[in-house]
């Protein structure tokens, strides 16, 4: 079957098909994106003080995910300006990088960003209990400073068990920098290279938490929130890299071959959507990362 | 080119985002406009946005008013319930 207007186009809009067809779904996936981000702000905003966590993912990761994402925006402009001068050599190359772009971010997620916060611990204090655990928290020094209460003892959980044994009465957690030397003025404001946890430990009764699990999206609004959009996010990702690979295998080269245009809008279409994703990673990673 | 200057503003807001702007607020604002301006470099140059055809600038100023639409709910929400804040 013949499709009408794959690579020309419509008299009476002056765009082919798909472009308008992928304008609708980016159309669609604006409202998506902007739902969840709404909930975002909605959630942040509500959020009692002390309750928003700040600087807990690692800033250079994000940053380099970042112009990873960017630079393989690039590419695939490249790729696509390859194609309309008829270089199906110079094609491969830059959609090859496009590719290896997007595993990278992915794999980096996955398999850097992700397991290192399941692997993390929080436990949120009682109102009651807080000033029992001051030389963890030092919330008269952050009220002195006039930043935020801290709520919460974080770091790496060493009875794992007592997770879900009733009968282990605390958790031994080696804490994070900020719970091990709270009053110091270096951890008033989130660093840049994240610190690694210290061998300082405590004891952290149960009767005293409120709420203890690993960074999961069950721990606050902020991971829930962080693991709702970059999960979503990332599934887009993976969508463009499938994508972009069933373009560069030598299936495309056939159609290459036949209609060298139809291809060419092809990248183009998927391109756009490969733009929108970087668009949308544009706002989460300050959002998450930095704010 | 314009991939450059996207990932010098990268930099830039992770440089910012270790300004002290006064309030916190202040540093979300700043970051945001950092932000768009760089959404607005791909939406318009990548994207070719900067000249397109009509009927695409139709279906986007749809798009932006009902976004703007579900962003004004936050508002319209905020005094809803109580909550002590």
């Amino acid at each position: 079957m013949e499709i009408p207007y794959t690579v020309s186009t419509r008299p009476d809009t002056g765009l082919w098909n798909a472009k308008v067809g992928i304008w609708l779904f980016l159309a669609s996936e604006v409202m998506l994106f902007g739902g969840l981000f709404s909930a975002y702000i909605f959630l942040r905003l509500d959020a009692p003080p002390g309750m928003w966590p700040h600087g807990l993912l690692n800033v250079p990761v994000g940053t380099m995910n970042t112009a990873i994402l960017i630079l393989s925006s690039v590419t695939v402009v490249l790729a696509w300006a390859a194609l309309k001068m008829r270089k199906y050599r110079a094609y491969w190359w830059y959609m090859l990088a496009t590719i290896l772009c997007g595993v990278i971010f992915l794999t980096v997620k996955l398999v850097y960003e992700w397991p290192q916060k399941f692997d993390h611990f929080g436990a949120y204090i009682k109102p009651e209990a807080l000033g029992k655990y001051e030389q963890y928290l030092g919330n008269e020094h952050a009220a002195a400073k006039g930043l935020p209460p801290r709520l919460e003892i974080t770091g790496h959980l060493h009875n794992r068990a007592a997770l879900n044994d009733p009968n282990i009465k605390d958790y031994e957690v080696a804490l994070d920098p900020l719970n091990a030397d709270p009053t110091n003025p270096a951890m008033d404001r989130p660093h840049f290279f994240p610190l690694p946890v210290t061998d300082k430990i405590a004891k952290i009764e149960k009767e005293d938490v409120e709420r203890a699990t690993m960074f999961l999206p069950t721990h606050s609004a902020y991971f829930a929130s962080y693991f709702t959009i970059t999960g979503l996010h990332g599934m887009h990702v993976l969508g463009g890299v499938l994508v972009f690979i069933y373009m560069w295998l030598p299936v495309s080269k056939k159609l290459y071959q036949r209609n060298p245009e139809h291809l060419a809008n092809r990248v183009e279409v998927s391109g756009l959507f490969w733009h929108f994703v970087d668009l949308i990673w544009i706002f989460v990673f300050p959002l998450f990362y930095l704010l | 080119m314009v991939g450059a200057t996207l990932l010098a503003f990268t930099a830039i807001t992770v440089a910012l985002s270790y300004v002290n702007f006064g309030a916190p607020k202040a540093n979300i604002a700043v970051a945001m406009l950092v932000a768009t301006f760089k959404a607005g470099l791909v939406a318009a140059i990548f994207m070719h946005l900067a000249a397109e055809k009509r009927l695409i600038y139709r279906i986007l100023i749809f798009t932006g008013f009902f976004v703007l639409g579900l962003f004004w709910l936050i508002f319209l929400a905020w005094y809803d319930y109580p909550v002590v804040r």
